[in-house]
Parts: structure tokens; sequence; C-alpha cells
């Protein structure tokens, strides 16, 4: 094995932070927005520039369009300006971030990040920064250092589980963010799969012809493993449960094998159920926009559900989607009054605690199955995985999904390990590609963030052998494949739907001979 | 020690009152007008500072969860660290304000042979678990000097901390815990290079006052003793609006009761506010319950979105081509409202 190439330094940090300097290097950040998708949707400052130009083409009033964003965020968020005001700068965060640990880079320290902007903040919103000069003045450099770092926080809200105040980066990044793209500064990753979702319903810009074609061929190559043919009902109405997955699920791998997964399980139980080629994105990348932006990509969802007449919806594994789902949906385009209390048609079982939003996480939904055994499963199926599970930041630390994904992995896998503690549940470590941090050009800073997380997986590999890293989210299944690669080969990425399917025993199926990749079952030995 | 006797008999001229005699406008001024002045401007600023938190909404329910939900009936949930009621919020707040729940999960990432360890690392939590705790413990004990007769849980407070009869005056062991918790934080900015680089002046200032007004308390109990009965009809006087300034208040004293007035004038307007702050975070203090019941943005506004209609005049041939079913009906509007 090569060693890598990227080296992980912890150094004492130097120099003084307000100084804005930042040097965009290859690697370490993520090319502008085109003007075609920030003016399809509606948003400021379309124009062609990139980060490492001198010259961003700010408008020429972008210093008050700052400022007054940032007053109008002050008065609208709570979490914002307690949070500009109540930091003593313990340090209790400062090594809990996954860009910090893999970068060394001090501003890359939560606390940082979030003095970046609460030093302007101070300058020109409280007594001692108007009297007595303290804080930032508003520069141009200052608008440069937040866009690198505010795009170098994948809002894991890691560093609120430790910090004794609860002061949530995520919140402060997404304000940061929310007032760069006041002024356009925004970037492609971003922007182009809120503009495709906006028009066409998902991320991937996949129309619905094109939606349906990629269902099909899912449903083709379940036939080939199977011998049988999943029905594939779009946009029905009066199906009882509305559907609604992350686009890569059904246009990426390994996304695609969960897409197996969910088709096998919801044939197997004959649930009535429809697709939608409408609301055909569960996530929101929105979220990492603007409140603004969220509230107008999400309301698809409830739309949709009311115009088909479902009584409940049903979503995929996707950690911001699940952030936006459990903990904004309701409040943004609810009230769901048009939908049941969600009740489980195989085991009768009322989900009380989706009982306001009515849409129930899939991980919920079988583990529910699973306990009162309805399912029938082969587990030595998977007898040639060995594998461990990473939680999702989203539904671990803005959700508390934490046992209902293990309770599947333990009855669908035979071979399952934890990775150490500190690395795991609420303290789990970002994949660091999340928050639209995925393109190819970052690269180097997504394995330096997914480093931590790369090390814990190392260590239970050796230790027990593990090949296999399930998760439960869209941006995980797309970035750990290269991660695993760099830091870890040898590993793959899985989601828990795709591991249930492949344990999963259909009635009518023919002999299986191979899991849902496509490779052979493990050889089992039959009593 | 030399340094804050010089500085003291310095300020004998200004301040200390020397014999039995009158209380001077000037006297008034320095023991009354000034203590009184500094509270009013703590008082303000702290409520102003509250309400204005307060009075600023939360739009949207976001704990930060540090635990497994409320879901399944067989799945135990952590009702405490996420919790998903009113009450399990309040235990939460609770365990964060008495206990410093979030500092106790602190670690310590350590690189070891290119991979990080996670190693224990409770001395912060510790360090300001005595800080904090010895500073009300002083506090509460200080109001045997504003209150006549001393309520019964003061005494035993001040019983309590003096609980080894160590010397005399017996050693009260907040006194020892404050100052060597205020000295571990201070040093611990200094020598840890990641807290180093971010402190910033008031950080350092904040400690190094609250250190100043424990060491002068000190050398007024063990030291340079002053006259109890004095300094307590000048708290009694303040505290029932009738001020009087007695003789014999030493310089020592006044150096207390500057450095107090400083802390109380300052407190408002920087990082010490967490005090209020704390209690109103909305990543802690709320249920997380929002998908049990719905949580109202006041602010809440239609956007423009891309409705359903709208999606299948653009798509219909291929809608059509594909097979899927069309809305027989059309949809209304185009924005969303709520």
């Amino acid at each position: 094995m090569t060693e890598p190439l990227i080296q992980i330094e912890s150094k004492p940090p130097t120099g003084n932070w307000r100084d804005p300097k930042v040097e965009f290097r290859k690697g370490v950040f993520c090319y502008s927005a085109l003007p075609k998708n920030v003016t399809y949707l509606g948003m400021a400052n379309p124009r062609s520039w990139q980060p490492t130009d001198s010259d961003w083409k700010l408008p020429s009033n972008w210093k008050e369009i700052i400022l007054d964003g940032l007053k109008d965020r002050l008065k609208k968020f709570r979490s914002f300006r307690l949070f500009m005001d109540i930091c003593v700068r313990c340090g209790a965060c400062a090594d809990k971030c996954h860009f910090y640990l893999g970068s060394g880079d001090p501003k890359n320290m939560p606390v940082m990040r979030a003095e970046l902007l609460r030093s302007v903040y101070v300058r020109y919103f409280t007594a001692r920064g108007r009297l007595f000069g303290a804080g930032r003045e508003l520069t141009e450099e200052i608008i440069k250092e937040w866009f690198y770092y505010f795009y170098q926080c994948t809002e894991c809200r890691r560093c609120s589980v430790y910090c004794p105040y609860g002061i949530d980066t995520a919140e402060i990044t997404m304000i940061g963010r929310e007032l760069l793209n006041l002024i356009g500064c925004n970037i492609h990753w971003i922007l182009e799969p809120a503009a495709n979702c906006f028009r066409t319903g998902n991320h991937l810009g996949i129309q619905p012809h094109a939606f349906k074609d990629s269902l099909e061929f899912a449903a083709d190559e379940l036939e080939d493993m199977t011998g049988i043919r999943v029905d594939l009902p779009i946009n029905r109405k009066g199906a009882e449960i509305l559907f609604v997955m992350p686009s890569a699920d059904y246009f990426a791998t390994p996304h695609y094998y969960t897409l197996l997964g969910y088709m096998s399980l919801f044939h197997e139980i004959g649930l009535d159920f429809t697709y939608s080629a409408y609301a055909s994105e569960g996530g929101n990348f929105g979220l990492f926009t603007s409140h603004e932006m969220m509230k107008r990509l999400n309301a698809k969802i409830y739309d949709e559900a009311r115009r088909l007449g479902v009584k409940w919806i049903l979503g995929g594994e996707c950690g911001h989607m699940w952030r936006v789902l459990h903990q904004y949906m309701d409040t943004m385009n609810g009230p769901a009054d048009f939908l049941e209390t969600p009740v489980s048609p195989i085991t009768g079982t009322r989900f009380e605690n989706a009982r306001s939003t009515r849409m129930v996480h899939i991980c919920e939904f079988t583990a529910d199955l699973l306990h009162h055994n309805k399912l029938k499963l082969a587990p030595e199926r998977n007898n040639n995985i060995v594998v461990t599970y990473h939680d999702s930041c989203n539904p671990s630390r803005a959700m508390g999904l934490l046992e209902e994904p293990r309770s599947i992995l333990r009855q669908a896998c035979s071979s399952f390990y934890e990775m150490p503690e500190n690395t795991i549940r609420e303290q789990t470590f970002c994949c660091g590609s999340g928050a639209g941090l995925g393109p190819d050009e970052n690269l180097e800073m997504r394995l330096r963030g997914g480093f931590p997380r790369a090390n814990a997986v190392k260590y239970v590999k050796e230790k027990y052998g593990v090949n296999m890293l399930a998760c439960i989210c869209a941006i995980d299944k797309a970035s750990f494949p290269a991660l695993m690669d760099y830091w870890v080969p040898g590993v793959q990425v899985a989601g828990v739907h795709e591991l249930l399917g492949n344990a999963l025993v259909m009635k009518g199926e023919k002999v299986r001979t191979k899991n849902l990749r496509g490779e052979p079952l493990p050889e089992v030995t039959h009593a | 020690m030399s340094v804050v006797f010089a500085v003291a008999e310095s300020m004998t001229l200004v301040g200390a009152v020397p014999a039995e005699q009158a209380a001077s406008a000037g006297q008034m001024l320095l023991w009354v007008a000034v203590p009184y002045a500094a509270l009013a401007i703590m008082l303000a600023g702290f409520c102003y500072r509250v309400v204005k938190w307060a009075w600023s909404p939360v739009p949207f329910r976001i704990p930060t969860t540090c635990g497994q939900q409320k879901s399944l009936p067989w799945i135990r949930a952590a009702s405490v660290d996420n919790p998903s009621t009113a009450r399990g919020a309040l235990v939460r707040m609770g365990l964060e304000i008495l206990l410093f729940r979030s500092l106790f999960r602190n670690s310590r990432a350590e690189l070891h042979d290119k991979r990080y360890l996670f190693g224990e690392s409770k001395l912060l939590w510790l360090g300001a678990l005595a800080f904090h705790w010895s500073l009300l413990w002083i506090l509460v004990r200080h109001l045997r000097f504003f209150i006549q007769p001393v309520p019964a849980f003061v005494s035993v407070i001040a019983s309590l901390d003096g609980f080894f009869q160590v010397g005399t005056p017996e050693l009260y062991i907040t006194d020892v815990f404050v100052v060597c918790a205020g000295l571990y934080l201070l040093l611990r900015r200094w020598s840890d290079p990641l807290v180093r680089y971010v402190s910033q002046l008031a950080d350092y200032f904040a400690l190094l006052l609250l250190l100043c007004i424990a060491g002068s308390g000190i050398l007024m109990r063990y030291y340079a003793r002053v006259d109890l009965v004095a300094v307590k009809r000048l708290a009694l006087g303040l505290a029932t609006f009738h001020p009087i300034v007695p003789a014999g208040l030493s310089v020592v004293f006044l150096i207390h009761l500057v450095l107090v007035c400083i802390l109380a004038v300052y407190l408002p307007f920087g990082k010490l506010m967490h005090m209020g702050g704390a209690f109103l975070s909305p990543t802690r203090n709320l249920a997380n319950n929002s998908r049990i019941k719905r949580h109202i943005n006041p602010w809440n506004y239609p956007v423009k979105t891309h409705t359903y209609a709208e999606w299948e005049e653009e798509f219909r041939d291929k809608i059509k081509a594909a097979g899927i079913p069309l809305n027989e009906a059309q949809s209304d509007g185009t924005t969303h409202t709520n």
C-alpha cells in the first residue's frame, strides 16, 4: 500500500486570527455557482467569477447588504443573536471539528469559525464595538474569508454536542451562507442541485420519463436476481403512502442497491404506496443556501401528498433530508392536516412520534416490521460482510435515530461491530463532504475532513476485519467510497436497506445466487 | 502582596474613613453612589440583554439531540439527553446549568502515529464546576452582610464552607476552590496552544477581575482583618436604602468594593452574560418533538415554489409518453401559503 499523499499533522496554531487573508489553493475550495442557476432561482448578483479571482465582482453596496442582512437575521433568530453573544471561548469545541482535525487550520476550530462572523457583529452591533472599536471592520477580505470557512463546514453539529451553551456552528454557518448568498457568493455544487430540484423535482435534474426509466432499470435488475417483478407505481392517486427518497438512490452507486432493497421490501409486504416523479427528491440543498430556499424546495413534498390523497409519507435513507423533514418541514410548510397519523399497514403500529409531521423514516418503519417478525431474513447471505455502522450527522444530532438502523443491521447481518464510542452516535464524525461540499475540486479538503471517520473505520477493520461501512445518508454513500479507498482500502459502503434486501427472503423468489450488487452470495453450508 | 498594601496605602488619602466623623460628600459618593450606580447599570443592562434575547423569536425547533429519540415503544429513549417532553427538557437544562452536562462529555483528540485517539478530558469540566459553584457559594455567604438577622440558610452555607475548621478564622473551602480553579482556568488559557489562540483580552480580563475580587476578599478575612461591624453597617445601609458611611472601613475593603463595582458594570456588556444566556439556548432548552407537535414560526412567509401544475405543464409530453398519470384537475396559484 502506498503512503497517502495528504499528511495529517497536529501543530500548535500560529499567527493572529484577526488577519482575514486566505489562500484559495487547488483542492481545498469549491467552484462558484453558474450565473444561469443563480438567475433561475431568482437570487442575487448572477455573474461569472471564481474564488481565485482577485475581483469577486460584488455589488457596489455589498457592505450595506451584508450589514442589513445581519441585522435582519439577528432579529429573526434567537439562536443567532444568542450564539453571537454568549461564547466564552472555553475551547471545548476546538478539537471536535473534523475539518480542524484533518487540516490543522486553527480557523476551522468551531469557536473561530463563529468568531469570524462574531467579530463583525461585535464591531457593528454592540456598544463595545461602536464606542471602542472592538471586533473587526467588514472588508472584502473578510467576505473571502467567510466564503472559505463557511464552505468548509459541513453543518454536522458535532461541536454543538460539547458546547456548554449548545452553540451550534451549523446555525452560524447557515446564516453566514445566507449572508454570502445576498451578494452572490455561492458554490456550483449547491446551486446547481437546488436549481435542478426546483425545476425537475430532484437534485440530479432527472425528468419524469427518465425517473421512470431509472426505476424500471432497477426493477429489471431485481428481477434478474430474485425472479420477482416488482410494481412501480408513479404519481398514483389514492395510494396509502407516498414514498420519497433522495434522488441519488435511483441514479448513483452504491445508493442504487439501497433502492433495490426498498423495492424488495415494499413488494414483500405488499405495501400500498406510490413514488412521485414530482416529489422525486427528499434531500434539500436549500438547507445549504438559505431558510427561504429550504422552504421553497421542501414545499413539493406536502403539496404532492395532498394532490395524491395519500394518508402519510415514508422517507428513504438520507441525512440532511431528515434534518429538514424532522426539524423544519412541519413548521415551514405544514400543517399536514390533510394527512393522518402514520399507521403501519402491516403491524398496526401507530407512529405517534410522527403524529404531527406525518412522515416516517424508513428505518423506523422497517425496525417495527422486524420487531413484529413480519419479515423472513436469511442473514447468512451477508456472511461475507463484516459491517460497522456510521451514524450520519443529521439523523443522530438533529433527530436521535440511533437504535432503529442498528436493530435492522443486527438482524440482517451476522457480524456487526461498533466503532469506538467517541466516534459514533451523537459523537459521530462527519464524512467530510456534507452540506454541499462534495465536488471533486474540493477533494483534498474532503479527504482531510473525512480523516477522523476513516481513522475509526480503520480501527475496526484491523481489529475485527470490518469490510463494510453501512450508513443511511446519500452524501455518505457518495463520498465514503473515495474516502475509504484513500484511507482504508478494502472497505466498501452500503445502505442499511441494501443489507436488509440481501437478507430478505421473498415469497416466490428463485434460488438466490447473487446479492443486490450482482455478486455471488457467500457459500452457505446447510445442515 | 506588598504591592497590594502599597496601593492600599496610597489610596487611604482618597477614600478610607479614618475616624468617627460625619461622612463627607466625597465619601458618600464613593461608598454609596458608586455601588448604587454600578448595581443599577448591572440590573438594567442584564435585563436589557435578556429581554432582547427573549423577544427575538425561535423560528425553528432545533435541539441538538444527544441520545436515542423517542420513536418505537420497545426502543428505550434517552429522555434527558434527547428529551421529547418539556419536562425532559427541563431536566436537561437543570443538568446543563447545575452540573455542566455538555462540558462533561469533553474529550481530547491526540494524534499518535497517524491516528487520532480521543482521551478523557474532565479537567476543564472540574475546574469550571469548582469555579462557578464556589462563586455562587461565596455570593450566598455574603448575604450575611446584607440581611439582619442573618437567615438560617446563609449560616448553614457558611458553616458548611468552614466545615474543616482549619485555622482562625476558619478557612472557607470555597476560597481555596475559587482561587485554584480560577488560576487553572487562567493558566489553561495561556498554556494550551489552542485555547491561547482563541482567547481574547476580554477572556483574561474577566478571569483576572474575578480572581482579584476573590484575592482582596481573602486578604480581608485572613490577613488584613477589617472591621466587620463597619462593613455590615455599610452593607445594611445600602440594602435598606438608608445608606450611612461608618467609620473604620479599610482600604483593602475599598479595593474589594471597587472591583465588585467594575464587575457589575462590565457584566452586561461582555461574555459574562453567558450567565443569563445559557438558559435560553434553543439547542438545549427545547424538546425534540418537532414531528409530534407543530412548532410555529412567527415570521413564516409565503415563498415562490414550483407547483405541480407548473411542473406538469413543463414536462407534459414526457409524462404522457412515459405513461405516468397526469393530474385531471389543475392545481391553483403559483405561491405556496400556509
